[in-house]
């Protein structure tokens, strides 16, 4: 007799699913509908007031700041892991090199955000190198702007996007290269020809992996973006615990997870028509 | 279309401090069929990937159509390689594997159609070129890559194991299949193999390798009758080896001396003297044998005895393995051209008559030298 095994499979994950992803969201989810208690939480009447105040020019400004950090560190990120991830799958060193890259994972995130204002700072390591050199008179603002923010979502990120596509790069048969070159293709034809379409899924993992994270980061923006650049995640944070306003928070988190899907769905859909039909690899 | 001639001229290659090729020198002549020959690990892959440009010799340089290559890219060189894995691009169907180098040209799309159809029809995949590589047999895929390589038009070929993959039967077909697309479309190929029935079988002219040394270039004809050393007699075919001491040399042969099977004659095919110690190969095929003793007419046949060891039938064959009274192993076989009715059946454990013609026999080393 035949019985559907498939469900009993899956019922741990479906648990699991149930208890940390559908929950929670519908928490949010509803919550963003009532109406604000006095000091914090929810009272329990419907309101839509959350979703108006979302209709200001602040807020439109901190989500296309957010787009564009997110997609920039994305775009950088994965720009830099390729060709990191290429050279660490062909090197005879790659354990050590792999090592490395993992290496930054032993101390704590916030101190490695703090080192880059020890490196950046007015009277950081960059600074004090210029200007003991004579190239500025001064200490030149390099912290408390996008770019810092790009710059170190960069950094943390790197090791997330390497991974993946040191995963399928060291899979990828590099005779394939070989060949395109044999058949006339430059070393940049056979690279975008042959290399990147078959790496697609690792790009994609690399994609994912950068932008999400990015897209919902707080303690960056908050540490070295000053007051001039928030982010979504900022503003989630200050609705929370400066503003005591829950369902503004729980809106804005509901902006933030519909426009991250989006983004996603977009994205695999790039990816996926590109990817044709392999059948398997040989 | 006619083919590209490749000068190798004395070129090394070191991997580190071993010398995988020892200053080889050879001369490919437009249009051949050249097989390089050799056991597993002497450098066949390594110098055809020389030649393709994908490794850079220590010293040395590569000549195509008299031109040197040396400094060029594998994309710039008029020669296309024929990988043993097959190297097919997995997420390309069978038309855009073989379009692949057409469309980095920018060629028109329907001179792109109809000179795929063409090439894909040379190699008999017609129905297959919507496929991807996954969906071919090996033997398929194999044609795919000798049509992608062939649509560029190469002056030179270069194949490295193309058949090791497959089964015997279809090693053979796809044999055939090569020689007929040489045939038709005429350029050089240069095949890489350590089979040497395979090798055999196709080349115009076979150079046999052993740990980067070129010992022997030559047709099959040369190689297999008049082997250059001993590692060559053995490796081309199977060989009965014979070593002796030169005990006397008359106008047309010498008298050998052996330990093992006493006094025997072979043709002068080098310049001999006595007392020389000499090493001579005897092929298989040249070695009559019978249960009745023979009556030979010329002093120029040797004649021993010997026990059948083992006795292998294989339908049109018999091979046997017969040893001497002095414990010394022949290879030899029987043709089964006709069925003898009169002619008692040789069994396990026959004494048995070996007789060969001095002229059949052929002196490969002389004092240790070739
Ligand atoms: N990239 C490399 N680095 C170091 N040694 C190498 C390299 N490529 C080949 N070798 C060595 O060079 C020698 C010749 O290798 P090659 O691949 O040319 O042999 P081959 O004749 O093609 O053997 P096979 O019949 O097994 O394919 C081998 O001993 C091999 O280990
Ligand atoms: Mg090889």
């Amino acid at each position: 007799m035949i019985k559907n095994y498939g469900q009993r499979y899956t019922f741990p994950i479906m648990v699991w699913l149930t208890v940390f992803f559908v929950i929670p969201f519908s928490i949010i989810l509803v919550g963003s509908f009532l109406e604000k208690g006095l000091y914090g939480g929810f009272e329990p009447a419907f309101s839509i007031e959350a979703y108006k105040a979302l209709m200001s020019d602040t807020m439109r400004k901190v989500t296309l700041n957010t787009i564009f950090i997110s997609v920039a560190t994305t775009v950088l990120t994965v720009l830099l892991a390729l060709p990191t991830a290429y050279h660490i799958a062909r090197s005879p060193y790659k354990e050590k090199l792999l090592f490395l890259v993992i290496i930054p994972f032993w101390t704590n995130f916030l101190i490695r955000i703090f080192a880059w204002i020890a490196v950046l700072g007015n009277n950081g390591l960059v600074n004090n190198f210029f200007v003991n050199i004579g190239i500025f008179n001064s200490p030149v603002q390099l912290l408390y702007n996008k770019w810092a923010i790009i710059l170190i979502m960069i950094y943390t990120s790197l090791p997330f996007a390497i991974l993946p596509l040191y995963a399928v790069i060291e899979k990828f048969d590099f005779s394939l290269l070989e060949a395109a070159r044999d058949l006339g293709a430059t070393k940049s034809q056979s690279m975008f020809k042959i290399l990147i379409p078959l790496i697609l899924p690792g790009i994609s993992t690399a994609v994912l992996f950068t932008f999400i994270p990015a897209f919902g980061n707080f303690a960056i923006p908050d540490i070295v973006g000053g007051t001039d650049v928030r982010m979504l995640g900022n503003i989630i944070n200050e609705r929370l615990k400066t503003a005591r306003n829950w369902p503004s928070a729980a809106a804005i988190s509901m902006i933030l997870t519909t426009i991250s899907v989006v983004m996603v769905l977009l994205f695999n859909r790039i990816i996926s028509s590109k990817e044709r039909k392999i059948g398997g690899n040989i | 279309m006619i083919g590209g001639t490749v000068k190798v001229h004395n070129v090394s290659k070191n991997f580190g401090t071993t010398q995988v090729l020892k200053d080889i020198k050879l001369e490919i002549n437009a249009g051949e069929f050249f097989s390089l020959l050799g056991p597993s690990g002497c450098g066949k892959t390594t110098l055809l990937r020389i030649i393709a440009g994908f490794e850079i010799p220590t010293s040395g340089d590569i000549l195509l159509d008299n031109e040197s290559v040396i400094n060029k890219a594998p994309n710039e060189r008029h020669v296309n390689t024929i990988f043993q894995n097959y190297a097919l691009f997995p997420h390309l169907t069978v038309f855009e594997n073989v379009a692949f180098s057409l469309r980095l040209k920018k060629i028109d799309k329907n001179i792109i159609k109809s000179r795929v159809a063409e090439y894909v029809n040379l190699v008999r995949l017609q129905e297959h070129i919507n496929k991807y590589p996954a969906q071919l047999s090996g033997g398929q895929r194999q044609r795919v890559s000798i049509a992608r390589a062939l649509i560029n038009e190469p002056r030179v070929l270069l194949l490295d194991e193309p058949l090791s993959a497959l089964d015997a039967k279809l090693r053979q077909d796809l044999l055939m299949e090569l020689d007929r697309i040489h045939d038709i479309i005429g350029i050089t190929f240069i095949y890489v193999t350590h089979d040497q029935e395979e090798a055999m079988s196709v080349s115009d002219r076979i150079a046999v390798m052993q740990e980067g040394n070129l010992l022997q270039v030559g047709t099959p004809f040369e190689i297999y009758e008049s082997p250059a050393d001993m590692f060559v007699a053995d490796f081309i075919g199977a060989s009965n080896n014979i070593e002796g001491k030169v005990i006397e040399v008359t106008e047309n042969r010498a008298y050998i001396e052996t330990p093992d099977i006493g006094r025997i004659t072979v043709d002068l095919d080098k310049k001999l003297k006595a007392s020389d110690h000499i090493k001579v190969t005897l092929r298989p095929e040249k070695i009559h044998i019978s249960k009745k003793a023979p009556s030979l007419d010329s002093p120029k046949w040797n004649c021993i005895s010997g026990k059948v060891d083992q006795m292998v039938y294989t339908g049109s064959h018999t091979r046997f393995i017969i040893k001497t009274e002095h414990g010394r192993v022949f290879k030899t076989f029987k043709q089964h051209a006709q069925y003898f009715t009169d002619e008692e059946p040789i069994q396990w454990e026959d004494n048995v008559y070996m007789w060969w013609h001095a002229d059949d026999s052929f002196i490969v080393e002389v004092n240790g030298n070739r």
